[in-house]
């Protein structure tokens, strides 16, 4: 899985602009899915198996988008200021570099600011190398994401965007290895998820599911004085998600995936997030709303340039989606 | 460039136009209450189009037909409040303590003549005699809570809690400049009755007078949920703060807008990323008539078209805003110019709306 | 009939955090079985209690929205058989040292919220409020019993008993919001011998205090022609007497603002005055902070009444309501609901 995880958290796409990830996810698929679809908001969406009388219409959504910059203005000598999309930490983006959609890279710099100070994003701006205003090859409104080389470690992987493509290829690697089951499985790819889960809002009343999982990254409390203490940590498994910031999971759900990962032997811990959202709200609150829960890989240092996941986590939690989509899920 | 479609059709701003616009901006309808502003726009387009009625809401939902096969459905919202005040309280000295409903900065507040209620009745906004202040209280804001509405000793029970409460200022024309209250989103529902007006044939123009935008885009969500269009447009005012930098020697690099550039063309706000389908068709509709146009720069604030582009499976959408300096105060000033390019801009463009334009798949 | 104090005293001993409804959920289930015609679970757990009206389909429906859930806490961590909790909804963390709690884990825990010694806590708290984060849970039990009891995730719900006190005020914690399932219940009495036309759709909705889940999704399936939304509101008390607050004991409030349809309100307004129903009217310049705020936006706009019942101490376990405001806002809506015409949606108009 490891030469699909760096192919994903390779290519830029910002939210808004995930056409390259797009067709990327979509060559990969091949023939796996019985059919595939692109919504009016850029998701992806890719359908496998048939609805028995004991099955259900699931829905799983993993976001494609990735966090990035967009140029504001190009000054006069040339240097580029921007605005966020998603959240964008500051701190992280002092000598980061970038790489803009059609493959022009820069360097991010910083004014001149009072020492002990904390930047803000009015005071970064990126150097592709101009020298001036009409030179720039830049334009106001280009897009670009961070730049940083996947790394493999071992048992830990690191880079940018493992929010959320290490979910991507989470659930690629569903959809190849799903064989047999009851339900009919949207995997929808969504986008702009970032910005406010407006991809699987609409992806999700365009599907109707009965019962819907997001998965996404989520903190983890195993690094030194974190600020957030939580009880996850790399490599105690995937994380089933009790709730967020954004939504409650559905407890019934909650009990079930508990209930599941136990039968199957497989690894899991119990997540509660005190900040964050994800998709599984967009989920929850469709049309007269839909049971839905999240399944989460812990991550250290996200929305950095280099965010860390455990490869045993990640292969679990295919193994966890798998035998959530083997059998009836039951609601008691 | 060839200037196409600039033909006798091309619309133009000039005394019908300038007085509603001096009518709309007149009114007074703040979020909740778009009465006054819902009744103009009932006068001017109610019996020239096909459908016409006014939601759970109050908005304003409008459809004219074009001619033909396959008409790209397309929505056009322009929201009817403004930004204004509420009366909560009524004090025993018969002053009145308010909120603010929208985004208001409250040092905008002090010394300002207001109008209360459908009567539009005058009152003030006081502020304390500057000889009774001393140097170190100047420093601080004024709170909202400590300010109040006067109306004179003997306004009796012809003011009550709930009643709304607008700026005072009246339209005019500055030279090349227009000079108002609430141009956000005036502007819009006057662009929006013309291009009602002029409604080019190879489309069904569905258009949406919205409320209650200021305070969470809440009637533009239920609007596109009813019409369910193929595409829409938010049509807005936004701020151009292209005053220049307090230090020389410092280059202004948030302007958002320039007044005299043109209608601007969104790319990114804090609540849309614009389909770059639409980005395109509106520059090279702009380009080819030869119409200034600018580019608002990508960062916050966000329009109707928020929600619209979320709506069910999801809508393709963009903004097009006449620029104006001062928004969310009791006076705004724009170029008439911008206004009648923003005009011009959305009318050509529509009338080269084909299928064509949403065929393939949303890249970017 | 429902006798309204046991009632009530019911539904404040269940627990129910948003989100995890189930327990008060059957309750108000139980006390409805008998007032409607149908009972149903939405998908994300709020209670449908559907009360058919006379008549041939289509027949008009108005949504009266409660919502049931609770505010509360959740277990984050576990620390030598202590626990670390999040708030459910909003809390104040200055209330929270001494409380009572229950920990619902793999059984029903009594304990209470422990407030570390300074010394246990980082200098700059001083001795100023402690945040939520440094409070603690004690269930009495040593650390490897609670290990077996108790996992992260679990909720944590005020354990403080109702109190009667004078005046038939009652004292206790999540009033917010069962007193409007109570008055909703009182409603649904009240239509038991009288005519309606308009169909009823009574929720106890879901989820509330967290993402208003119940009132956006409920209504996409009911798709009633008009919505009472009734919660509590602020009564004038200590701190708390400001234009936003109504008096208490002395009526219901009745809501005005761009959440609120205006007829509607006038509507209400009129009602209580013929029915001589002591009220005030709730200013709301912007939102409303409740379940309208969703219902009025869902699909193609519906338009909500709000009805207060004015409530002292809000969000804490010791918040205070009078029994009359209760009644008074039951009667309200049954009549209301009662004297609902074919043509009553047609008086529902915007000017203009």
């Amino acid at each position: 899985m490891k030469s699909l995880i760096q192919k994903l958290v390779e290519t830029v796409g910002p939210s808004g602009f995930e056409y390259e990830i797009r067709d990327m996810i979509r060559e990969e698929i091949g023939d796996a899915a019985d059919a595939i679809r692109v919504d009016a908001l850029g998701s992806l969406i890719a359908v496998k198996g048939k609805k028995q009388a004991d099955g259900m219409r699931v829905m799983i959504s993993a976001h494609i988008d990735e966090i990035g910059l967009m140029a504001t203005h190009i000054d006069k000598n040339g240097f580029i200021r921007f605005t966020s999309i998603g959240g964008i930490n500051p701190l992280t983006c002092y000598g980061g570099r970038v790489v803009f959609m059609d493959g022009r890279r820069g360097v991010i710099g910083m004014d001149g600011i009072e020492r002990g100070k904390t930047p803000k994003l009015s005071d970064l701006f990126i150097d592709v190398g101009a020298s001036s205003n009409e030179s720039c090859p830049v334009k106001v409104g280009d897009v670009c994401g961070f730049e940083r080389p996947f790394l493999d470690l071992g048992k830990r992987m690191v880079a940018k965007s493992m929010d959320d493509r290490i979910a991507a290829a989470i659930a690629i690697e569903t959809l190849k290895r799903l064989e047999d089951t009851p339900h009919e499985v949207h995997f929808v790819f969504s986008t702009q998820e970032e910005v406010g889960l407006r991809g699987a809002t609409t992806a999700a009343f365009g599907v109707d599911p009965d019962v819907g999982f997001a998965v996404d990254v989520t903190l983890s409390g195993d690094t030194p004085r974190p600020n957030t203490k939580m009880a996850t940590a790399l490599g105690d498994g995937p994380a089933i998600k009790v709730r967020d910031s954004s939504f409650i999971a559905d407890p019934r759900l909650v009990d079930w995936m508990v209930k599941s990962a136990e039968e199957a032997g497989i690894p899991y811990q119990l997540e509660v997030l005190v900040a964050g959202g994800t998709d599984g709200r967009a989920i929850q609150l469709t049309r007269a709303g839909v049971p839905a829960g999240c399944v989460s890989i812990a991550c250290r240092y996200i929305h950095s340039p280099s965010e860390m996941v455990d490869s045993d986590d990640v292969e679990n939690a295919v193994k966890l989606l798998l035998k959530l989509l083997q059998d009836p899920i039951v609601l008691d | 460039m060839k200037a196409e479609n600039m033909s006798e059709n091309a619309p133009m701003i000039d005394k019908d136009q300038l007085g509603l616009l001096e009518k709309l901006c007149n009114a007074c309808a703040v979020s909740g209450d778009e009465f006054e502003v819902r009744k103009i726009v009932r006068e001017e387009v109610a019996s020239i189009v096909d459908d016409f009625r006014v939601d759970a809401l109050g908005n304003v939902l409008a459809t004219k037909h074009g001619k033909g096969e396959n008409k790209v459905r397309v929505m056009l919202a322009a929201h009817m409040d403004e930004i204004g005040l509420m009366i909560v309280k009524k004090h025993d000295d018969d002053l009145f303590q308010f909120e603010c409903v929208g985004g208001i900065d409250p040092r905008q507040l002090p010394g300002k003549a207001v109008l209360v209620g459908r009567e539009h009745l005058p009152g003030v906004i006081g502020a304390k005699p500057i000889h009774m202040t001393t140097k170190k209280e100047r420093q601080n804001k004024i709170d909202v809570s400590d300010m109040r509405i006067d109306l004179g000793p003997q306004i009796g029970e012809k003011v009550k809690p709930g009643d709304r409460v607008t700026f005072a200022t009246r339209f005019e024309v500055l030279g090349p400049s227009l000079r108002a209250k609430a141009l956000d989103d005036r502007f819009g529902v006057a662009t929006l009755v013309e291009l009602i007006k002029r409604a080019p044939e190879n489309i069904d123009l569905l258009a949406a007078f919205t409320v209650q935008e200021e305070v969470g885009l809440r009637g533009a969500r239920v609007a596109a949920y009813a019409l369910n269009p193929d595409m829409a447009i938010a049509l807005d005012s936004t701020p151009a703060y292209d005053l220049p930098h307090w230090d020389e020697e410092d280059e202004n690099v948030q302007y958002n807008t320039h007044l005299d550039a043109g209608p601007a063309i969104y790319v990114m706000d804090r609540a849309t990323i614009a389909d770059q389908r639409l980005v395109s068709w509106l520059r090279d509709t702009a380009e080819i008539n030869g119409i200034p146009y600018q580019f608002r720069q990508p960062g916050g604030g966000g329009t109707d078209a928020g929600v619209i582009h979320k709506t069910r499976s999801g809508i393709p959408s963009i903004s097009v805003s006449v620029p104006a300096r001062y928004a969310h105060t009791a006076a705004s000033i724009a170029r008439l110019a911008d206004w009648e390019n923003t005009l011009k801009l959305l009318h050509a463009a529509l009338s080269r709306v084909t299928p064509d334009l949403l065929t393939g798949e949303r890249r970017g | 009939m429902t006798d309204l104090i046991p009632f009530l005293k019911e539904m404040l001993s269940a627990p129910g955090l948003s989100g995890f409804e189930s327990p008060i959920r059957e309750i108000i289930s139980k006390a409805w079985e008998p007032l409607v015609d149908e009972l149903s679970v939405s998908n994300i757990g709020s209670l449908h209690g559907y009360k058919k009206a006379e008549g041939n389909e289509p027949r008009p429906r108005v949504l009266i929205s409660a919502h049931m859930d609770a505010i509360g806490m959740m277990v984050t961590g576990i620390r030598d058989g202590l626990m670390h909790v999040t708030e459910i909804g909003g809390l104040d963390h200055r209330i929270l040292p001494g409380q009572p709690v229950t920990v619902h884990g793999r059984e029903d825990l009594p304990g209470v919220i422990v407030q570390p010694p300074g010394h246990l806590l980082p200098d700059s708290v001083g001795d100023g409020p402690v945040e939520m984060k440094y409070l603690l849970v004690d269930v009495g039990l040593r650390p490897e019993d609670v290990v077996e009891k108790v996992r992260v995730g679990d909720t944590v719900s005020y354990a403080q008993d109702p109190l009667e006190l004078s005046g038939e005020a009652l004292a206790g914690h999540t009033l917010d919001n069962r007193v409007s399932v109570a008055a909703t219940t009182l409603c649904l009495d009240g239509l038991q011998d009288r005519r309606h036309i308009w169909d009823v759709w009574a929720v106890a909705s879901a989820q509330e205090e967290e993402t208003l889940g119940g009132a956006f999704t409920s209504p996409f399936d009911i798709r009633p022609d008009i919505a009472i939304v009734i919660d509590v509101c602020f009564a004038k008390g200590p701190g708390s007497n400001d234009w936003r607050s109504l008096p208490f004991g002395e009526g219901v409030g009745i809501g005005y603002g761009p959440n609120i349809h205006p007829a509607l309100c006038e509507a209400f307004e009129k009602k209580a005055k013929a029915l001589e129903i002591p009220y005030h009217r709730d200013l709301m310049p912007k939102m409303s902070g409740t379940d309208a705020m969703a219902v009025q936006i869902v699909a193609e706009g519906i338009p909500c009444a709000v009805l207060g019942i004015p409530l002292r101490y809000m969000h804490t376990p010791v918040e205070t309501v009078s029994l009359k405001d209760i009644r008074r806002a039951g009667r309200l809506m049954a009549e209301f609901i009662a004297d609902l015409t074919p043509d009553s949606l047609d008086q529902i108009q915007w000017e203009g």
